[in-house]
């Protein structure tokens, strides 16, 4: 990954000129997760770092800065939810310059810091073959990634940019990970009806409403418009109750149907670490059988609930 | 309390106003004998319906939601339906993973003459809901709720 950072920062250099800004990543205060760079100034290229630990999904500042030049650095998942704003043509495409990577898995930072103890003097992280490595003050520290990873990083289906300007490193697979745990969603299979809506009348109690899945979603681009913000209707009051909690995850999903490409961002800005993702995910497999569609991947195509077919072939209506 | 606690369920029905509204006023013109739970709420179309309008009558209490439009070619604005189709096959996936029964939610077409087809739609989707009784609800409430009647606890008191 070495030659890869470098090569990185000496496209970006090349690119800077004719843009106005770029965005990569640079370490942040917490050493397990690094935060966005806005780079205008050649000198602070040097500063991009390029690792497990750049988790933040940086295409949601794209709609922001419209009508700007603006590079940014993608992994596998971001380069989908880019794919995405082009295909609502909420950024226009000549606008952004993309460098796509090899994404080898991004961490978690929550298990891992709990995991490895003390985060203090961690050096570096690195993804190869089935484990993640770490290095805390000179020492070697190894972790399987099913422990270490992100997970959206077991359902991966596609670690490359597909869709950019410059690939910078070499092509290859998804982190292979063994022994998934059970995810949410099949966990709530195995429940009957009444056991999922208290599964989330449990899980809604914690949230502490603070909206950070919305914020962080790079999809969620009605900013002071939201839905949930309206006084009329009012689809969510203010009382305190999960009720209203479950409400505002529906609209958040519902929202986001046929167009979420699961980057994980609502789920890993969750202070609460609530499985919100699991919503989506379900939205989508159905949304996958239905129109045979996967969103961000192809920015030709229009979502599935922009248009319809006076015919639907997978549509089964029912015979009263 | 109603006379009908007990007895009736919360049936919510979503209908277009140019077929399905129309279509359930013949079947009443007809005098057909129907069952009395369902409450209709009348809209221009049914690509009008918001999939959250389905969502927010079950946080509010619904037993079951009934949703029923135009014939797919026959919408009043050619093509609202073709996307309420799409809108609420996608909602029939979200519904069961947040609990509530795929049972209690069906959308159908019913076109203004068909007061006998409305008739049977409307007795099979009561029956349906009746067979899975009413909705589960929350356990809890708000966590002021919480902490009250936490402080009916010795212990915490």
């Amino acid at each position: 990954m070495a030659s890869s950072i470098d090569d990185l920062k000496s496209a970006i250099k090349k690119a800077l000129p004719e843009l106005d800004m770029v965005i990569a990543w640079a370490a942040g205060p917490d050493p397990l997760s690094h935060t966005p760079l806005f780079i205008t100034d050649e000198a602070d290229v040097e500063r991009i770092e390029w690792d497990p630990r750049c988790s933040q999904n940086l295409a949601g500042y794209l709609p922001g800065l419209r009508g700007k030049k603006v590079g940014i650095v993608v992994k596998g998942c971001d380069a989908r939810s880019l794919v995405e704003l082009l295909q609502e043509k909420l950024i226009d495409r000549e606008d952004v310059t993309i460098f796509g990577l090899h994404c080898t898995g991004a961490v978690d930072a929550r298990p891992v810091r709990k995991a490895l103890g003390s985060t203090r003097g961690l050096e570096s992280v690195a993804v190869d073959g089935g484990t993640a490595r770490f290095t805390v003050a000179g020492e070697a520290k190894t972790l399987p990634l099913a422990e270490a990873l992100q997970k959206k990083c077991f359902t991966c289906t596609g670690a490359d940019a597909e869709v950019c300007d410059h690939f910078i490193g070499e092509h290859g697979q998804p982190p292979q990970v063994t022994e998934t745990p059970t995810t949410t969603l099949e966990e709530l299979e195995a429940m009957s009806m009444e056991e999922r809506l208290h599964f989330w009348e449990d899980q809604m109690t914690r949230c502490i409403r603070c909206y950070a899945c919305r914020s962080a979603c790079p999809l969620c681009v009605c900013q002071d418009h939201c839905a949930a913000q309206s006084r009329e209707p009012h689809w969510v009051d203010q009382t305190d109750h999960p009720r209203e909690k479950l409400m505002f995850q529906a609209i958040h999903a519902l929202h986001t149907a046929g167009r979420c490409t699961e980057c994980g961002e609502c789920e890993r800005a969750c202070p609460m670490g609530l499985p919100i993702m699991t919503l989506k995910q379900a939205l989508n497999r159905s949304i996958q059988d239905l129109f045979d569609y996967r969103a961000g991947t192809d920015p030709d195509q229009a979502p599935p609930l922009f248009e319809f077919r006076e015919e639907e072939k997978n549509i089964k209506e029912r015979e009263w | 309390m109603s006379v009908n606690e007990g007895k009736e369920l919360r049936i919510i029905g979503f209908l277009c106003n140019w077929c399905s509204y129309a279509g359930a006023d013949t079947a009443g013109v007809g005098r057909f004998a129907q069952p009395t739970d369902l409450r209709i709420v009348r809209l221009p179309c049914t690509g009008r319906i918001n999939p959250l309008f389905i969502v927010r009558a079950f946080m509010n209490g619904a037993d079951g939601v009934l949703v029923s439009g135009c014939h797919p070619r026959d919408c009043h604005y050619s093509e609202g339906n073709f996307y309420a189709r799409r809108r609420l096959e996608v909602l029939k996936a979200l519904l069961p993973v947040i609990g509530v029964d795929p049972g209690r939610f069906e959308y159908t077409w019913v076109s203004a003459s068909e007061g006998q087809r409305w008739r049977s739609v409307v007795t099979s989707f009561t029956e349906q809901v009746h067979a899975l009784g009413p909705m589960p609800g929350f356990k809890s409430g708000t966590s002021l709720d919480m902490c009250l009647c936490h402080l009916d606890q010795p212990q915490v008191r």
